[in-house]
């Protein structure tokens, strides 16, 4: 194994999010600390608590989780799409290294860094919230599977990507919508049955459900169901990213 | 001398239909430069895009020093430095990380030592803390070579090298080549100059629609395909060639004070002894003459308009 290169890669890509502190790291922190003022207290004060949780420390798991979505997706996206697009990606496919160092390298470093932002949310939710972690190293298995599944996924729409906006197509209209209707805010028993059912087709439910019943012991599915649909998906990324590198798809022909 | 690199039977259509190589075959000899000549599109950037991994090929095969670029894809590509055609660089990066970054990726620990020998070769070392996207285009190209030279590579890829660089760097960059290849390192160039591969090439390469035309050594392709010229400065100038050298199709310059003998220095005489006698037969009188052989310029030009 090449790790050497796998270094490389971790450095190199690490290194922007020290370089790009504002964008990576304050802004998603400010964001989500408005939704606590906005959710959590100002009209979350309001609404009575869900299944025994206060709705304020209820919206914990999925705003951490939709940062999480977002940013893994985000930054292995911009990752490997960046030196598509300035033309570096010549270097990295001439290099002695295997696809799946390279996926370790971009991958890792995404994945790293979304597991850094979620501990920084957890952490500021605290300040607004009361926090109750049930089953601490599950709720860190849950950060870490969500993290690298999507910055596998952020990896596939970089290399699918041919211009910016197909960058942004894939956060801000499919994931973003399915995180907000995933039961971030909301407990999916609060819908009516038809769109319980329909909710159940997005998997970002199953997401938010185990994380959320690692903090509370309080989940909209079952913990096995969710544990196998975040393995699937992942397994799913990781067969997508197999062909990508098989065929060369947008790389090498 | 032996191959480092044997390209056989290589072809590539990309998506599109377009089919930029086509049955290519060609073996680079170790610790010599070869320089790739050919008109745009013609294929030089994608066969060095095979080789280094770049783009995947659609039949054929390659070996650098014995390693399949496909099965033993680790072995070759670590013996190869590539210098691309664009200026891509990580705009935001400083020289020191970019070079450092491409040692790690082609495997290699960390040889700071390393890295500052090249880059004070490069003239880079006083900008080692600049970001790159502060360089001058000259300086990018150097950068490129130096993360090119960062793993230190048996054989080196200059595509376009010196393409929008002045005349003193081009110069510079001549001399670095020329002690990588000193040193034992085997370089493959391709280039729009001609000077460029008449000055440093060892053999030449011509590559047009996708298939080598020509391989040939320099000196030899020169002297094989090279016409020489005679050209006689006269004492009295002329209004017409006289009908009597008619047979040496002789040219006369339009001021008509020097005529042009065109021969082929192949041939088993050059026909210059009867020229001469005819000239002195005819009163013609000439106080200088000289001798001009083709350029590779004119060689590479009549060869793509076959």
């Amino acid at each position: 194994m090449n790790l050497h290169a796998i270094r490389a890669i971790y450095i190199f890509e690490m290194s922007r999010t020290w370089r790009t502190l504002l964008q990576s790291v304050v802004s998603p922190v400010i964001s989500t600390s408005l939704y606590f003022v906005v959710f959590g207290a100002a009209i979350g004060s309001r609404i009575p608590e869900i299944e025994g949780v206060s709705y304020g420390s209820f919206i914990v798991p999925g705003l951490v989780m939709l940062s999480l979505l977002t940013q893994s997706i985000a930054n292995a996206s911009f990752g490997i799409y960046f030196p598509k697009f300035t033309g570096t990606i010549y270097e990295l496919l001439s290099a002695p290294i295997s696809y799946f160092e390279i996926v370790l390298g971009y991958v890792g470093a995404a994945a790293t860094k979304s597991i850094i932002l979620g501990l920084i949310i957890l952490a500021t939710a605290g300040l607004f919230v009361p926090l109750h972690i049930a089953h601490p190293f599950l709720m860190l298995t849950f950060l870490v599977l969500t993290s690298v599944t999507f910055s596998l996924l952020g990896f596939i729409i970089g290399i699918w990507a041919d211009g910016f906006e197909k960058l942004q197509v894939v956060p801000l209209l499919i994931v973003t919508p399915l995180t907000f209707l995933g039961g971030s805010f909301y407990s999916i028993n609060m819908l009516p049955p038809f769109w319980q059912t329909v909710t159940l087709f997005n998997p970002v439910v199953y997401l938010v459900s185990g994380f959320r019943w690692a903090f509370y012991e309080v989940a909209d599915v079952s913990l096995g169901v969710s544990v196998g649909m975040t393995l699937l998906f992942l397994t799913a990324c990781m067969a997508a990213i197999w062909y990508i590198f098989k065929t060369g798809y947008r790389l090498k022909n | 001398m032996p191959s480092i690199i044997s390209v056989a039977n290589l072809s590539k259509t990309y998506a599109s239909g377009f089919q930029a190589l086509n049955n290519v075959s060609l073996d680079i000899r170790r610790g010599e430069i070869f320089a790739l000549l050919g008109p745009n599109g013609a294929g030089k950037t994608t066969l060095i895009s095979v080789i280094c991994g770049i783009v995947n090929p659609s039949a054929g095969s390659v070996t650098v020093d014995g390693h399949d670029i496909a099965r033993d894809y680790r072995a070759a590509r670590s013996l190869i430095g590539l210098v691309p055609q664009e200026l891509t660089t990580d705009a935001f990066e400083s020289v020191w990380n970019t070079v450092s970054f491409s040692r790690g990726l082609f495997g290699k620990p960390s040889n700071p030592a390393h890295i500052e020998k090249v880059l004070k070769e490069l003239s880079l070392w006083d900008k080692k803390d600049n970001k790159i996207m502060t360089l001058s285009g000259g300086m990018k190209r150097r950068v490129l070579i130096a993360k090119a030279l960062s793993h230190e590579p048996r054989v080196l890829f200059l595509d376009e090298p010196t393409a929008g660089v002045d005349v003193e760097l081009r110069q510079a960059m001549w001399q670095v080549v020329r002690e990588l290849r000193d040193s034992g390192v085997t370089v493959i160039l391709t280039t729009h100059y001609i000077d460029e591969a008449e000055e440093m090439a060892d053999r030449i390469g011509v590559i047009n629609k996708g298939e080598i035309i020509l391989v040939e050594e320099k000196a030899a392709l020169m002297h094989k395909l090279g016409r020489k010229q005679l050209a006689l400065h006269l004492h009295k100038r002329l209004e017409v060639v006289p009908a009597e050298l008619a047979p040496h199709r002789l040219e006369l310059t339009h001021d008509g004070t020097e005529l042009i003998y065109t021969y082929d220095t192949q041939g088993e005489r050059t026909g210059i002894t009867t020229l001469l006698k005819d000239l002195s037969a005819a009163g013609i009188a000439f106080k200088d003459l000289q001798t001009k052989q083709s350029s590779l310029e004119d060689i590479f030009v009549s060869l793509v308009k076959r």
